[in-house]
């Protein structure tokens, strides 16, 4: 009895946590562009030094470089499509409830074409150098990230860390081989961000970008080396917010509908089994706001898919319980006493819950991709609807089992007292 | 499971036709996979009055307000037609001031529905392993992915027809739908066939046939309910829900009853079958 006590608090604890996870204006929960909306932005290419029979390509690419920023920038589930009129060639650009738009903006405004220069002045001692082009560049980069500079006057300060390829490995090693107590310049979007004199030959294939970095700027750049450059300049030319794609008036009847819906589950849970419906549906409450406060804190980002994907766990969860109570019926029916029915009708149901659960499991992982393979999926809206279908199944089989079966004992144990 | 003929010949009445339409006709892919137009514009009305205007005049994949505009995307449409639609839409509301008309590419690649398949395939293959290993027996595999597919082609076969029909699309949300009815179903089954299962264990003199009816028969109820459970959510949704999501909750709602119908009516008597050729195969060797 010590371990059903103890199970019950740690319910209780659990739901409480939910329910205040739930209440706490900091953890909202993020919805996508289909049910809330977000930014709309009109990007415009210049194609001016693309040949006219290159230019739809051009549009493309510049598309999936924008993608892969967006999907490195951590918004999920944007709408990214190109847009034609004659001759403009152009982007749009719709981001869900993105925190900074400003951010985002210039994350994806910025070209970002980097070169490495070197120093060719033809004069020594001349004030103002002239960098030629060495012919490593930002596509010879294998990875970018943020970290914290570790010596000299770059200690604790945001760098961009850089590791070439193979090639560019190479190329670095002879440029530095070249220049060394020279300078080496860094060029962005052809403007000078820093140039390090160069100490000794670097073979390693690394190299570090520091100069009045913030922590923002420096994870900024990162993801536009990584995801990067963009085959020709673009230029945002508007900006605005725009309203669900579903339709605000259609997402507020559906919200109603789906509670009038889960209403009527209650109700049909509690006329069927009575007490032991009721249980259940105390143990759906539970899970809901589980679900919930988890899809908060995640976060998780909910478009109508996922809230498919969440009815679906919904109905299974009280799938579990259907399973234990037409067992349990049964079992009382065979003219067993009535707690050593509850166990057996647990632990009978268990075996089926857990092989059908398991197979939702199974689907929702493949779908989620989480190794990323290239063949399967690394979309956002059918992974959104996987991750979301993968929580709810988990919580489910806790709720599911855990929580009614707690519920019960509690039940039965005071029916029995009060029978005393 | 006597009557597992009828049963089968039941389903085919859905399959059939709903694979020729398929096969001659294919789905109907909303803007998402196709790309179409988009038309900004200005004019003095609210969202839920212009939606049935416009979708009167054509489909609408997506209408959006902002501040000062409405963004409307729909299907590939020619200048003329965009400026009858604002005829039609200037007749009902005032003055409609075009800001912009362009043609958009699609959102979803053809990549999303190739990666698509090739995860559900994939998983497919994983839950038929594991069913057979947990049931000892590569039948009941087998027979789960059956009645899954058996329900993903009714699916496919209702909105192909509705499509040629009814010009009803086939978008991101109807893959969502598919995949959702994917999991359901082979949930639905798996318990069907753990009752079996048991019954294997508790009554091992019955014949296999006698097995598969109680079984069936005792999970029915069970089966029922729980489906009634969804389908009220669905119906709910169906009924009172927004416009745009009525095609969606009508796929789950079709996946439902089918999901339903397939584990005791089609994943079992599949089993039985199966059985049966076995046998027969087991005594034609013998002689």
């Amino acid at each position: 009895m010590k371990q059903f006590r103890w199970r019950l608090w740690f319910i209780l604890a659990l739901t409480a946590a939910a329910i205040a996870v739930n209440l706490i204006p900091k953890y909202t929960l993020k919805t996508g562009l289909d049910l809330q909306g977000g930014t709309h932005l009109l990007l415009q290419a210049d194609m001016d030094n693309i040949d006219p029979a290159d230019r739809n390509t051009a549009l493309e690419s510049v598309k999936q470089v924008i993608s892969r920023r967006v999907d490195l920038y951590g918004v999920s589930e944007p709408i990214i499509q190109t847009s034609q009129f004659q001759n403009t060639y152009r982007l749009i650009v719709e981001l869900p409830g993105v925190k900074d738009v400003n951010q985002a903006i210039s994350l994806i405004g910025q070209t970002a074409q980097l070169d490495f220069r070197e120093d060719q002045t033809a004069t020594a001692g001349a004030t103002t150098l002239v960098f030629q082009p060495t012919g490593l560049t930002g596509k010879d980069l294998k990875k970018a990230a943020v970290s914290f500079g570790q010596s000299g006057n770059t200690t604790g300060q945001p760098v961009v860390s850089l590791e070439f390829t193979q090639e560019g490995s190479q190329k670095f090693a002879e440029i530095t081989q070249r220049n060394v107590n020279k300078p080496v310049a860094i060029f962005l979007d052809n403007q000078l961000i820093t140039n390090p004199i160069v100490n000794e030959p670097i073979l390693s294939g690394q190299a570090v970008i520091s100069g009045n970095f913030t922590t923002d700027s420096a994870s900024q750049l990162a993801i536009q080396l990584n995801a990067g450059a963009l085959p020709v300049p673009i230029k945002i030319i508007e900006q605005k917010n725009i309203s669900a794609t579903l339709g605000s008036d259609s997402v507020r009847k559906s919200v109603i509908a789906g509670s009038i819906g889960l209403g009527l589950v209650a109700l049909f849970m509690i006329l069927l089994y009575g007490v032991n419906g009721f249980l259940a549906d105390i143990a759906l409450v539970i899970y809901g706001l589980i679900t919930l406060a988890i899809y908060k804190l995640i976060p998780v980002t909910l478009t109508l898919p996922g809230i498919a994907g969440f009815i679906l766990t919904i109905g299974m969860a009280v799938d579990s319980n259907i399973l234990i109570f037409e067992r349990l019926k049964e079992e009382v029916r065979a003219g067993r006493p009535f707690s050593i029915a509850l166990e057996l009708a647990f632990g009978r149901a268990w075996d089926s819950i857990k092989d059908a659960n398991v197979a939702t499991i199974i689907t929702s992982l493949v779908l989620i991709n989480p190794l990323n393979f290239n063949w399967l999926n690394t979309s956002g809206l059918v992974r959104g609807f996987a991750i979301t279908l993968f929580i709810g199944v988990i919580i489910s089989l806790f709720t599911g089992i855990i929580v009614t079966r707690t519920l019960m004992r509690l039940f039965l144990s005071h029916s029995h007292t009060s029978k005393v | 499971m006597k009557y597992k003929i009828l049963y089968f010949a039941f389903s085919l009445l859905f399959i059939l036709p709903g694979s020729y339409f398929l096969i001659r006709f294919g789905l109907n892919p909303s803007v998402d996979f196709t790309g179409g137009s988009l038309i900004e514009f200005q004019v003095n009305a609210s969202l839920a009055e212009l939606r049935p205007v416009i979708e009167a005049q054509t489909p609408v994949a997506s209408l959006q307000q902002s501040a000062d505009s409405f963004v409307l995307k729909t299907k590939e449409i020619t200048q003329e037609e965009n400026q009858a639609l604002q005829a039609k839409i200037s007749s009902q509301f005032g003055e409609v001031k075009e800001k912009r008309f362009a043609t958009i590419g699609p959102t979803l690649g053809k990549e999303l529905i190739k990666k698509t398949l090739v995860g559900i395939l994939l998983a497919a293959g994983f839950i038929l392993s594991y069913v057979a290993y947990r049931f000892h027996d590569k039948k009941y595999g087998i027979c789960a992915i059956l009645a899954m597919l058996h329900d993903s082609l009714i699916m496919l076969g209702v909105f192909s027809f509705l499509g040629v029909y009814f010009k009803v699309e086939v978008d991101a949300l109807f893959v969502t739908a598919l995949l959702t009815i994917l999991s359901f179903s082979v949930h639905d089954t798996i318990v069907v066939y753990d009752r079996i299962r048991e019954s294997q264990k508790l009554f091992p003199k019955l014949s296999y046939y006698d097995l598969v009816n109680k079984a069936v028969t005792e999970t029915l109820g069970r089966s029922l309910n729980n489906s009634l459970t969804i389908i009220f959510m669905l119906l709910a949704l169906y009924l009172l829900g927004g416009d745009t999501t009525k095609w969606f909750v009508f796929a789950l709602l079709i996946g439902t009853v089918s999901g339903t119908y397939s584990s005791t009516f089609t994943a079992a008597p599949l089993l039985v079958l199966w059985e049966d050729l076995k046998q027969h195969q087991h005594h034609t060797s013998k002689v």
